[in-house]
């Protein structure tokens, strides 16, 4: 049964610098269902970022409001937003965001440090090690972000989103930094996730990149302009990782 | 409950890789604390040192000692001496004959010379003393017998040795009975004194010569006046009569009316305590303000690094946060990797100011003590140093927003 996860009313967001005013989200609406693959486009400084940052319990709203799972997440604390971040929400970065000089298990641990399951040492591990596995980089897992290509670090950062098993995926840009065939591997794993029950919402510039979700909605001025679903949803798999076993995922639930 | 312990342990797991991953970073930035605490500890090791072996000799003085010398005292109390003794010898018998409270006088002269015996020769110092001085000082011979009131009497060319100039002159050990030189006039060795150990400011005690100073005044000093008397009260309770009797007996033969100015002065044992105890609480109080200001150096060096890693990891905060770190989380990681660094470094300090007290007593034979106080004070400041100084940075880390430090280049 579809339920909203995301539902925003008038969700606006005003920067201040000095005299000038920038009217970055001017009253945004927005619903998206639980399961739903949601891609966000738009010309550069229409707010995407910002409405994502937003989505992503990053920033605040300066009004309006928004229910992530039924709870109005835009008064919130810190502090309870650093929850709602790290045991909701999968982020996906443009540039990749991971910690230098780190292992890329040690980095898709992190969340896990951060959290409240109260596991073990070695439940993280696992954890991390099963997470890397989802995205096709088993047997690189001590491999250090500079060792790693770009596409190879963005898969290290949807694993370490995936990771606290989230019910939502948020990335801005995630293909941004990358050529167009490893774009279409990257695309390939959020796909694969959508299949899988998780809520993905990306911004991209490429229609090509649009054309992997369900849904298109285009940001313009700080409101959506067009919210559209996509007849030709694209299953091109090419250049995929090799799926995870069915198996070894319900092992570690 | 179990979590929120076992999330603490992680985040200073996070603190302790910062720390490893930044080596030579940390290590400049311990060095502060470690020099710090390494000087303290040393510093106050040599300076305990130096009072104890300071209060060890005043207090081998015997509660009973009283010492005489010439000069009078301004009315700031402190000591004037022109350089022109006012004491003779006959003083010194006067007080013994007149003063029943004095058990024991003795008049004091001392030169320096080259003493040679056989092939070796030692420059020491020499100290004409009565018979007595054995008595007021409580310091007899090991070896040997002391010289005799005939030999004072009569300026007999004997002496007895302190047992460092034994070791130079005499490796063997036999002195007793030899002849040693001491400006070309020949004295007979009659004893070895004990050995007292115990220096005061670095000067051995054992280094020096005894002779009747009698014999120093005609054939070494050429001086006709003594350069000071030493006495002893016949008890403890007795010292304040004796020095009451002594001012009379004195001021009479000096011929000084009762409220003038005496031209001599005394101190018991208690006061000449006293006055060097006053000098070490000043001395105690310049090493404290040093380790003061050493630690607080070092802990601003803690404090500007710690700045500088906040806001070089900026981005990593950024993305810490994003990923669900609290504000906590953040403050707990840079307190810990600051305090961490003070701890270590005030460990590896102790270390060092051990060694380093360690190798003083070693190789220059100065008294140390190290005491557990100030190791384990100087390690509790270093601490608390870490705290105080990392605070501020990593509260700074913690305020970051997660957009801004997301977005910092
Ligand atoms: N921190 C900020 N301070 C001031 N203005 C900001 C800030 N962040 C964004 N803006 C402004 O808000 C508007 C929307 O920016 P946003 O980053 O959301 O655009 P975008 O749609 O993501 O653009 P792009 O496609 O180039 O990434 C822009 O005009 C931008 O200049
Ligand atoms: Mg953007």
């Amino acid at each position: 049964m579809p339920q909203n996860v995301i539902e925003i009313h008038g969700l606006t967001k005003i920067y201040t610098m000095g005299e000038v005013e920038v009217r970055a989200l001017a009253g945004l609406d927005l619903v998206v269902d639980s399961g739903e693959f949601l891609a966000v486009m738009g010309p550069s400084g229409s707010g995407k970022s910002t409405l994502m940052n937003i989505l992503g319990c990053l920033d605040r709203p300066t009004a309006g409001s928004y229910l992530l799972d039924g709870v109005d997440v835009s008064k919130l604390d810190r502090d309870e937003r650093a929850v709602i971040r790290n045991a909701k929400i999968g982020f996906v970065f443009q540039s990749f965001n991971l910690l230098a000089r780190t292992s890329a298990v040690e980095n898709v641990e992190l969340p896990l440090i951060y959290g409240d399951l109260g596991w073990s040492r070695a439940e993280r591990h696992q954890a991390a090690m099963h997470a890397l596995d989802r995205v096709g980089l088993k047997g690189r897992e001590n491999s250090h972000p500079s060792q790693l290509s770009g596409g190879q670090q963005q898969r290290v950062a949807i694993a370490r989103a995936l990771v606290t098993e989230p019910a939502m995926l948020l990335a801005d840009e995630p293909t941004g930094n990358l050529d167009s065939r490893t774009s279409e591997e990257i695309m390939g794993i959020f796909q694969k996730l959508n299949d899988s029950g998780k809520t993905v919402v990306l911004i991209t510039h490429e229609p090509d990149i649009a054309q992997h979700a369900r849904r298109v909605v285009t940001v313009r001025d700080g409101i959506i302009q067009h919210d559209e679903k996509v007849e030709q949803h694209r299953v091109d798999l090419r250049g995929i990782p090799p799926p995870v076993a069915p198996v070894a995922a319900e092992a570690t639930r | 409950m179990r979590s929120s312990v076992m999330r603490l342990g992680n985040i200073t797991m996070v603190g302790l890789r910062a720390i490893a991953r930044n080596k030579m970073r940390s290590f400049l930035t311990a060095l502060g604390i470690i020099i710090g605490v390494g000087c303290v500890i040393a510093v106050v090791a040599i300076g305990n040192g130096a009072t104890k072996s300071v209060e060890n000799t005043i207090n081998s003085l015997g509660t009973n000692y009283i010492m005489l010398f010439p000069g009078a005292s301004t009315s700031s109390g402190a000591r004037m001496f022109t350089g022109n003794s006012t004491l003779t010898a006959d003083d010194a018998e006067a007080i013994k004959t007149e003063c029943p409270a004095v058990a024991y006088v003795s008049p004091t002269v001392r030169a320096a010379a080259q003493v040679v015996a056989g092939e070796l020769n030692w420059g020491t110092s020499i100290q004409g003393v009565s018979e007595d001085y054995p008595l007021i000082r409580s310091w007899n011979v090991s070896q040997g017998t002391f010289f005799s009131d005939q030999d004072v009497k009569s300026a007999s060319k004997v002496c007895v040795l302190g047992s460092t100039v034994v070791d130079n002159l005499f490796p063997n050990g036999e002195a007793v009975g030899q002849i040693v030189r001491i400006k070309n006039v020949p004295f007979k060795v009659l004893g070895v004194l004990d050995k007292k150990g115990g220096n005061m400011m670095g000067q051995d005690q054992d280094d020096t010569i005894i002779a009747p100073y009698t014999t120093v005044m005609k054939r070494l000093s050429g001086k006709t006046k003594i350069d000071m008397i030493q006495l002893s009260a016949v008890s403890a309770g007795q010292v304040q009569e004796a020095q009451n009797q002594i001012d009379g007996v004195l001021r009479q033969r000096h011929r000084i009316p009762p409220k003038g100015d005496a031209d001599f002065q005394m101190r018991s044992q208690e006061e000449i305590a006293q006055a060097s105890g006053q000098q070490t609480a000043i001395l105690r109080l310049l090493l404290l303000v040093i380790a003061a200001i050493s630690l607080l150096v070092g802990g601003i060096g803690i404090m500007n690094i710690m700045l500088v890693s906040v806001t070089e990891r900026t981005r990593e905060i950024g993305i810490r946060m994003a990923i669900g770190a609290k504000g906590r989380h953040v403050l707990l990681q840079f307190l810990f990797e600051a305090v961490t660094l003070a701890i270590v470094g005030g460990a590896l300090g102790i270390a060092f100011g051990v060694g380093a007290s360690l190798a003083v007593k070693h190789f220059l034979q100065w008294p140390i003590v190290v005491t557990t106080a100030s190791v384990v004070l100087s390690f509790g400041v270093a601490a608390f140093v870490g705290i105080f100084f990392g605070f501020y940075p990593a509260r700074k880390a913690a305020r970051l927003d997660p957009i801004d430090a997301l977005r910092y280049e």
